[in-house]
Formats: C-alpha cells, sequence, structure tokens
C-alpha cells in the first residue's frame, strides 16, 4: 500500500519536471570568442596535479617559455597591430571531469581565443564537447589516439588539433625501420596494456611489419619490475624489442634487459624521447637503443631545435624533452594561424590552424592534413651510452 | 503510512520549485554554463555518495568499491546509448546498467558480506580494481581506450530528475521498517540476529541498493562527459566518494548534499591553484577531519517532519 | 627449469620489497586499528632522503640507508603527533580518511616542491651479477633480500624480547587495560610508528637504488599492494605481512610468466578475496571468538 503510493509520488515528479523541462531547451548557437582589447587569450587546461602531472607540467613549461618569447619578439601581428600573449592556465588534476569543467570555464569565462591541452587522448575526448560548443580550437600535444581528431562519422572534429603524431603514422613508420634499416627480421614487443597510446602503436605497428612478431608481453603504467617478462622472453629469439610506452618505464626495461644480458636492439617511439630516459637506464645500458626524437639535431641544419634546447635550459635549468616541445610548437602554430588569417577570433583560428603549412617549428615543418594531424618527417634516432650518435628520416 | 505520503509530497514540491527557481536563474544568466556543469557533477556526485552512505553510514558495512560499480552502470549505460541514442536510451541504458551492477553486488555481496570491518573494504576494493581490470581488457569495452562519441543525454534537467529520484528512494527506503531492520544491523548485529532480523539479507539488500544507484551515478557521467575510460573507475575514485559521505556526516543524507556542495565548489575554486591544488585540498580534508571529526553534520538531517512538526507545535500553542 | 628458478628469484626479491612496507602497515593497524594510507609515502619520502644525501651530501649507501630510516622514524612520529592523534578517540573512518589527506599532502607536497618528474637515483653500488648454475641474481637483489630478513628479524626480536615491544603487544590486544598497568599509550604508539616508518624508509632507499627511478606518486601503488599483503597475510602480525609480502611477490611473478601479466593485479585480489572468505582473518589470523 505504501509502496504503491511511493512510486505513484517518483511517476508524479517525473511527469512534473518532464513538463518543466519541455518548457525551456537552452541551446544558444555560440559564435566563437571574439578578440578583444589588446591582448589574445591563451587557455591552458593542463595536468598540473594527479596521475599525469609529469607530462602536464612538461606542457605547462613549453607553452609558458613559447608565450614569453612572443611577447618579447612584440607579440603577435594581427593585421596592423602587434597584440601580446595572454596565457590563463588551470589545473584539471589529470581527471576526466574536470577537464570538461576546465573546458567550459576557459571557454565561457575567460574567454579564451585558443587553448593548449589538454595532454592524453582520453582528457581530449573529456573536453571535445565543450570547445565545439564554445567554437574555440584547441591543440593537444600528447593526444595520439587517431580517431581523436574525427567525429563518429568519421568527419574531422572542426576545433581539435594536434602537434604530436597519431599513433597509426608513427607505428608503420617504426615497423618500416624495423624491417628495413634495423634489418629485423623478428621482432619482441614489450607493451602498455593500459594507455591507449601503446596499444595504438602496437596495433599500427603489428599491421604494418612484415616480419614476425615472435612475442607480445604486456604491462602497466607504473610497473617497475620487469625481470620476469624479460627472463620469459629473452629466450625468444627475436632481433629486436619493440617497447610501446613512456620513458618512465621504458628506461626501467632497458636497464633491466642489458643487466640481464640482453643486448638486442630496443626500439621505442616519441615517449621515449626525453633525457630522463638515459637517467633511467643509466648511460651504459642506453645503448643500441632508437626512438623517435622531435629534436632532429643531428639530421637538420636548422637552429631552431638547439636555440630552443638552450633556451629552455636557460629558463628551467633541465633538458628539453618531447611533451614541453610539442607544447611549444602549438602555441607558435596558433601564433601562425592568427597572423595568417590576421584574426585572433577563436572560429578564424581555427581556419587558421586547419590551413598550415610549411610551418617550421622546434619539432620538424608541420603540415595539417584534412584530418588536422600534422604531417611531419618521423625522425628516428640512435643512441648508444646514452648519447643520440645518428638520426634517420623514415620514408 | 499517510503521513509519509505528506512528507514526500511536500519534498516532490520543493523538488520541483527548486528546478524552477535553478531554471529561472539561468535564463536569468545568474547560473551559467559552468554553472550548471557544476552542478550537474555535484548531482552525480550526490547520487554516488547517497549509494554509499546506504552502505556505510546506515547498514554498517564498509566499502571501498563504489567506483566498480560506478564503472559497470557507465559501460553498460553507455554501450546502450551509443547504438540508440535517445532519451529512451538513457532510460534502458540506466535501468540495464543498475540491474548489472545490482546482480553483480549481489554475485559478490552474499560471500564477502560475511566478512567485517576493514576486511570487508579490502575485499570490495579488490573487487572494483577486478572489474576494472577486466574492463580494462576486454574487446567490446575497447581496452585502455575507453568509449567516446558517447551522445550527451545526460542533460542538466536529467540528472536533477535522478538526484531526486534516487535520494527519495533511499531516504524512504531508511524511513521504512526495512530501514529499521538496516540500521539494527549498524547498530549490534548480534543483538538484531537475535531479534529476528535476517542481518545477512539486510546487509547484502543496502549493498545492492547502494551498487544500483552507483550505477545510475556512472551511467550519467558517462552521457555527461560523453568519453568512459578504465582509469576514470580506479581506487582513488573509491576513495573520493567515500570522502564526500564522511565529511558530510556518516549516517546524514543532508551532509551528503552538503559535502558534495562544498566539494565541488572548492575543486572549482582550486583550478587557479596550478600545482598547489592538491595541497590546499589535502590541508583542506586534514584540518576538517582533525576539528570536525564526524563530519560537516554529523548525523543531523533536514527533515521536514521536524519542521512540521515544530511549526504544528508552535501553532498549537498559539491556540492556547 | 633454470628459467623457473630464475622466476622464484625474480618473485622472492619482488616479494622483499612488499613484505618490507606491509611490515609497517601491519604494526600500525595492530596498534590503533588504523589503516595508514599514508605510510607508501612515508616510503617515497625516504627515497627522496637518500637521493639528496647521496647527491649533496655524498653519503655512502649504508649512511644513506640509516640516516633514512632515522628520518622516516621522526617523521612518522610527527605525523601521528599532527594528525592522527587528535583523532585518537573519533571514528575510526573519521581517522582513515585523515590518513588518506596525510597521504594526498605528501605527494603533492612533494611533487609541489621536487615536481612529478621521475629522478634517477644516485648509483651508488655497482651492479654485479652472480650465476649460479642458470639463474642469475644481482648483488642489489640479494642485499634487498638479506637487509629485508635482517630488519624483519630484528623486529620480532625488538617486539618479542624488549619492555618496548610487551607494552606494544598490551597496547595492540587492550589499550585501557594497559594503561591501568602503568603503560604510557602515548609512547608506545609513537614508538610503533617510528619503528614502521623506519622500515618504510629503509624500503624507499632500497627501492630508489634498485630501479633507479623515483617520484613522488612512487608511493601510491606499493602502498595499496602492500596493505594488501598484510592483510592477506594476517593483519596484525608480523609474521603474517612477511608471508604476505612473499606470496604477492610469487602470485605476481607466475601470472606474468604464464602470459597473463594483464591480469596479475586482478589475480592477486581474486586470491585475497578467496582467502579472506576462507580464513576471514588472513593466512595466519586466528579468527576471536565475539563476544556479546
Amino acid at each position: 500500500m505504501h509502496r504503491k503510493k511511493f512510486f505513484a509520488a517518483l511517476g508524479t515528479i517525473a511527469l512534473a519536471s518532464t513538463l518543466v523541462l519541455a518548457g525551456c531547451s537552452s541551446s544558444a548557437g555560440s559564435s566563437g570568442n571574439k578578440q578583444t582589447g589588446n591582448t589574445i587569450k591563451l587557455g591552458g587546461n593542463f595536468e598540473l596535479s594527479g596521475a599525469a602531472a609529469q607530462y602536464g607540467q612538461a606542457m605547462e613549461r613549453g607553452t609558458k617559455l613559447a608565450v614569453e618569447q612572443i611577447n618579447k619578439d612584440g607579440g603577435v601581428k594581427v593585421g596592423s597591430k602587434k597584440l601580446k600573449i595572454k596565457l590563463i592556465q588551470k589545473d584539471n588534476k589529470s581527471d576526466n571531469s574536470t577537464v570538461s569543467s576546465v573546458a567550459t570555464d576557459l571557454t565561457t569565462k575567460s574567454k579564451v581565443n585558443a587553448v593548449v591541452g589538454p595532454i592524453t587522448s582520453g582528457a581530449g575526448l573529456a573536453a571535445i564537447p565543450n570547445y565545439t560548443k564554445a567554437k574555440v580550437p584547441f591543440i593537444t600535444p600528447g593526444g595520439t589516439q587517431d580517431s581523436l581528431t574525427l567525429q563518429k562519422s568519421g568527419k574531422v572534429q572542426p576545433y581539435v588539433f594536434r602537434s604530436c603524431f597519431e599513433d597509426s603514422y608513427q607505428g608503420k613508420a617504426l615497423a618500416k625501420y624495423a624491417y628495413n634499416t634495423l634489418n629485423a627480421k623478428k621482432v619482441a614487443i614489450l607493451a602498455d596494456k593500459s594507455t591507449d597510446y601503446a596499444q595504438g602503436l602496437t596495433k599500427a605497428f603489428k599491421a604494418e611489419y612484415k616480419g614476425k612478431v615472435v612475442t607480445t608481453e604486456y604491462y602497466q603504467s607504473g610497473d617497475k619490475d620487469f625481470n620476469t617478462l624479460l627472463t620469459k622472453m629473452k629466450n625468444k629469439g627475436f632481433d629486436a624489442i619493440f617497447v610501446p610506452g613512456y620513458y618512465s618505464e621504458a628506461g626501467l626495461i632497458i636497464k633491466q634487459a642489458r643487466e640481464m644480458g640482453i643486448s638486442t636492439p630496443i626500439l621505442g617511439a616519441d615517449g621515449f624521447a626525453d633525457p630522463k630516459l638515459a637517467k633511467i637506464a643509466g648511460t651504459n645500458n642506453t645503448t643500441n637503443v632508437y626512438y623517435t626524437t622531435h629534436f632532429d639535431t643531428l639530421a637538420n641544419t636548422d637552429a631552431k631545435a638547439t636555440n630552443y634546447m638552450k633556451a629552455f635550459k636557460a629558463k628551467y635549468n633541465e633538458d628539453a624533452g618531447t611533451f614541453d616541445a610539442l607544447a611549444y610548437d602549438a602555441t607558435y602554430m596558433i601564433k601562425d594561424a592568427i597572423e595568417s588569417e590576421k584574426s585572433a577570433d577563436s572560429t578564424k583560428i581555427a581556419d587558421g590552424l586547419a590551413k598550415i603549412k610549411n610551418f617550421k617549428g622546434v619539432t620538424g615543418t608541420i603540415t595539417m592534413d584534412k584530418n588536422h594531424n600534422p604531417q611531419k618527417q618521423v625522425i628516428i634516432t640512435k643512441v648508444d651510452n646514452g648519447k643520440e650518435v645518428s638520426a634517420t628520416a623514415v620514408k | 503510512m499517510k503521513k509519509n505520503l505528506k512528507y514526500n509530497l511536500t519534498w516532490l514540491v520543493l523538488m520541483v520549485v527548486g528546478f524552477v527557481l535553478i531554471n529561472v536563474l539561468e535564463f536569468g544568466g545568474i547560473i551559467d554554463a559552468l554553472g550548471e556543469q557544476t552542478l550537474v557533477t555535484i548531482g552525480i556526485n550526490i547520487i554516488l555518495a547517497t549509494g554509499l552512505n546506504l552502505i556505510i553510514g546506515f547498514s554498517g558495512q564498509f566499502s571501498l568499491g563504489h567506483a566498480g560499480f560506478m564503472a559497470i552502470g557507465a559501460y553498460v549505460c553507455a554501450l546502450i546509448t551509443t547504438s540508440i541514442a535517445t532519451p529512451m536510451g538513457m532510460v534502458i541504458g540506466m535501468i540495464a546498467g543498475a540491474a548489472v551492477s545490482a546482480l553483480v553486488a549481489l554475485i559478490v555481496g552474499i560471500p564477502t558480506l560475511r566478512l567485517d570491518g576493514d576486511y570487508l573494504a579490502i575485499a570490495t576494493m579488490g573487487v572494483a580494481e577486478i572489474i576494472r581490470i577486466i574492463l580494462n581488457n576486454l574487446k567490446i569495452t575497447n581496452g585502455p581506450a575507453g568509449l567516446y562519441n558517447i551522445p550527451l543525454l545526460a542533460t542538466w534537467p536529467v540528472v536533477y530528475i535522478m538526484v531526486c529520484l534516487t535520494t527519495l528512494l533511499i531516504v524512504n527506503l531508511i524511513h521504512s521498517r526495512d530501514g529499521r531492520a538496516i540500521m539494527s544491523v549498524r547498530e549490534n548485529e548480534i543483538a538484531s540476529e537475535s531479534m529476528g532480523v535476517n542481518t545477512t539479507k539486510w546487509k547484502v539488500i543496502a549493498f545492492v541498493v547502494g551498487a544500483a544507484t552507483a550505477a545510475i551515478g556512472g551511467a550519467l557521467h558517462a552521457n555527461y562527459i560523453q568519453t568512459i575510460a578504465p582509469t576514470d573507475f580506479g581506487i582513488m575514485n573509491s576513495i573520493n566518494i567515500l570522502i564526500i559521505v564522511v565529511l558530510g556526516g556518516i549516517g546524514s543524507i543532508t551532509g551528503t548534499f552538503v559535502a558534495a556542495a562544498v566539494l565541488g565548489v572548492l575543486d572549482l575554486v582550486l583550478q587557479n591553484f596550478g600545482t598547489l591544488r592538491m595541497v590546499i585540498y589535502s590541508l583542506a580534508l586534514i584540518l576538517l577531519m582533525v576539528f570536525k571529526p564526524s563530519g560537516l553534520l554529523g548525523t543531523r538531517e533536514l527533515s521536514i517532519r521536524k519542521i512540521f512538526n515544530k511549526f504544528g507545535h508552535s501553532k498549537q500553542k498559539g491556540d492556547a | 627449469m633454470d628459467t623457473i628458478l630464475q622466476q622464484l628469484v625474480n618473485g622472492l626479491s619482488l616479494g622483499s620489497i612488499y613484505a618490507l612496507l606491509a611490515l609497517g602497515y601491519t604494526m600500525v593497524y595492530g596498534i590503533i586499528k588504523l589503516i595508514n594510507f599514508a605510510h607508501g609515502d612515508i616510503y617515497m619520502v625516504g627515497a627522496f632522503w637518500g637521493y639528496y644525501v647521496i647527491n649533496q651530501l655524498h653519503f655512502n649507501f649504508w649512511l644513506a640507508l640509516i640516516s633514512a630510516m632515522i628520518f622516516c622514524g621522526l617523521f612518522g612520529v610527527l605525523v601521528e603527533w599532527l594528525a592522527y592523534r587528535p583523532l585518537r578517540n573519533s571514528p575510526r573512518i573519521a581517522a582513515l580518511i585523515t590518513a588518506i589527506g596525510v597521504s594526498f599532502l605528501l605527494e603533492n607536497g612533494m611533487a609541489y616542491l621536487f615536481t612529478s618528474n621521475v629522478r634517477s637515483f644516485p648509483q651508488v653500488m655497482h651492479v654485479v651479477r652472480y650465476h649460479l648454475g642458470g639463474v642469475s641474481i644481482s648483488n642489489i637483489q640479494l642485499l634487498i633480500l638479506v637487509v629485508s630478513i635482517v630488519l624483519m628479524v630484528l623486529l620480532q626480536l625488538i617486539v618479542r624480547k624488549t619492555k618496548m615491544g610487551k607494552a606494544m603487544r598490551a597496547v595492540s590486544v587492550d589499550p585501557e587495560a594497559a594503561q591501568l598497568i602503568g603503560i604510557n599509550i602515548d609512547h608506545t604508539i609513537s614508538f610503533t610508528f617510528a619503528l614502521g616508518s623506519a622500515l618504510a624508509g629503509a624500503a624507499g632507499v632500497m627501492i630508489g637504488l634498485y630501479y633507479n627511478s623515483i617520484d613522488p606518486l612512487m608511493g601510491m601503488t606499493p602502498g595499496i599492494k602492500a596493505f594488501v599483503a598484510a592483510v592477506l597475510g594476517g593483519i596484525g602480525l608480523i609474521p603474517g605481512a612477511a608471508i604476505g609480502g612473499f606470496v604477492i611477490g610469487l602470485l605476481e611473478t607466475i601470472m606474468q610468466a604464464l602470459g597473463f601479466s594483464a591480469f596479475k593485479d586482478a589475480a592477486v585480489y581474486a586470491v585475497l578475496i578467496i582467502i579472506l572468505l576462507i580464513k576471514p582473518a588472513g593466512i595466519l589470523g586466528k579468527k576471536i571468538k565475539e563476544k556479546v
């Protein structure tokens, strides 16, 4: 009896609310954030605390350095005026709900014209709806997942850009390199099972690689002990190990593999490209290691990368790495887009970013393809005794 | 019986008034997009935390696995709504999510709820981790990348209605005969057993209802943020829900509301503090616990019944 | 066969680390029934202490190890005094949330002061590998194993043979009765925290040396695993923590060796739940009869 009434009551409220709901549907179409005053507002949706803080803080450092240099050089040229960039940054604590709320905050409260970050693909996916609603473009320096820039229908996401490689592009290049240049006919794969970055790379690598994958083993981000997996792999007879993952674990894998007496080449993606890799692995162990680098100081005579590394070292007293450089380039890509469109309105910036061509960044020469993926050469460097000794561009 | 209906109706009226009020504020531009998003986040946290409060605060069972049940609801609902992208799909998704979650809770609850205190906490934490690891390795859940392009169906009115529904459900359960049985388990298991209360049954019921509400919270989360991945449902997420419950006051639904709101606003303010954010948050947490160990509200509740009684009482006085 | 033996060695060296951390959990839980969530972070503080004293003050390994134990011991006492003592008579769950708060504070405070970057631990000891038949073991693995076992034996001696140890056991059985016979509860609890935290500090320095990588969040996962180990073995019991640690280390190794590396953590939790259902107080725990 009592229950019946209770449910009847629930029904009433549901009905009443639906009626109220029908009365109001708020869908005010945004026309993007116009640039106002003498500044261009750049948003920063950064992972400054939480699990991805290591990468998010690097992104913060790269973006800040770029903004500082742009402003020192007079600012961004918009038509006849030179405007300064104001960076408005917020911490998303590596949590997708907060990423989404920071995206709303930046676009509707701070009224930014463009955003750098978040850094991971998962966070990027959580941020897309709010950026798109506000018509504000963002560049992710680390969101490598192939489908990140695509809508469900396969059309491109109009406000999503990246400055990094997408997984399939890099995975294919690495597979070619392993087979053609390293001459490895058999590889073992030791992949991070807990990130979509490593999973995407593994998939693309396996699809492209012409040789034989003798074994695939998995670890989780944050693992420290790889002795068991390496012991198991040791006698499988491979010419090289492919390790899709980030330097925090890859450094330990290199260390433990070398200490165990595995001396075959170890191949990695741009997740390896950080000075901390050799520090964690130990310089002597970091021999016969190959990875994608963003600083082609050896292959390229362009002083851009070298200058960046110097400036970074001078400001932060540590060596530059992948994510700070990609964030630095992202900031300059936004500047480039504004200058070519002669407007810093958010929708114009999006147009400009889509049209980027032969942009000279510190991580290479970038041309945006139709899916907002930067087309740049994959350059793989060989490291011996912790030092880069040669670099090859993969065709 | 009739009395309960009276209070429920009063609450219903208040809820509708609240809804209209917030909508008016939104039209007036006082609550903007960010305000709405904050309200939604707070709402989802309230749903999650009231369910956990039922388990911890009222049945006295210490569960650390709430994020696992949230994950089940989120994934089931997301899978359904991606193929049926209509409000009906959302309803089906929520019901299915809650049902699967309740079933899992039933299966793990019957054996594990025999454990007591911290042993139960660690066992439930283990269950949640196992759920997360399975989601990370299944094909249908798309592994570590998770599901994305989930349609936006959990709009703010939907979340508001679900907050009202789940709260009404839990509050009515607590105030019923069944609720008293559940609370007797918390007070003294042996005594209540000797009074003829089937303690295991009531523990399991509280656990299952809590898991079902967690699933609804998860479903709303998935269809609001529009992307989910296994990392969204780790141990830390269970702990964050636990913090809301304890901070508000264990055994106080009003407290849960207050704590969720306070933490939601705090989270918004702290976004500007960069790396210091979590330092400030943790200090606030420690200080609150040291100075108010029983939470913001203790076990106090805002009760319409009490207000009615007081009001009626003073009127009687006036008459006399 | 060699591979199996090698994997056994791998499992034991992993397990000894969990065991060392689990001891601290178990002692604190045994005496004040608090899940000290911040224990894993004390281990992180120990690792950072080692990093600084070796880099800045050029301590050798043993000096770094002992100084880290002393520092972490004092640090543990300080944390107890500031954060846990005021809550001694509060609901246990409030103390638990405080412990979580302390854990967040240590993780994020360190990330704020030293950035979240991974650092390489100074290699004060040259790695030498010994080959016994087909099995290879490094000097650092041996060191960890030996130091852990020595510390566990020492701890057992302190708890069993000294006056303080007797006081600890008394307080853990019945704090009020212990007070009545003249035991200073505050001192005893402080001492317990000092011991447990010192072990965590030792683990921090050894892990830093072994894996050569430390960061502010390094204590999170091992902390939870160690807690699982403590519960598995029977929380509150020192031999239980040791057994729990080794069981988990071996279990993870077996799962990986069999090719289920993606499910290794799931297996640990599954075994934990099964053991708790069969023996609700852990492998070595005795179920105390409930009195009405």
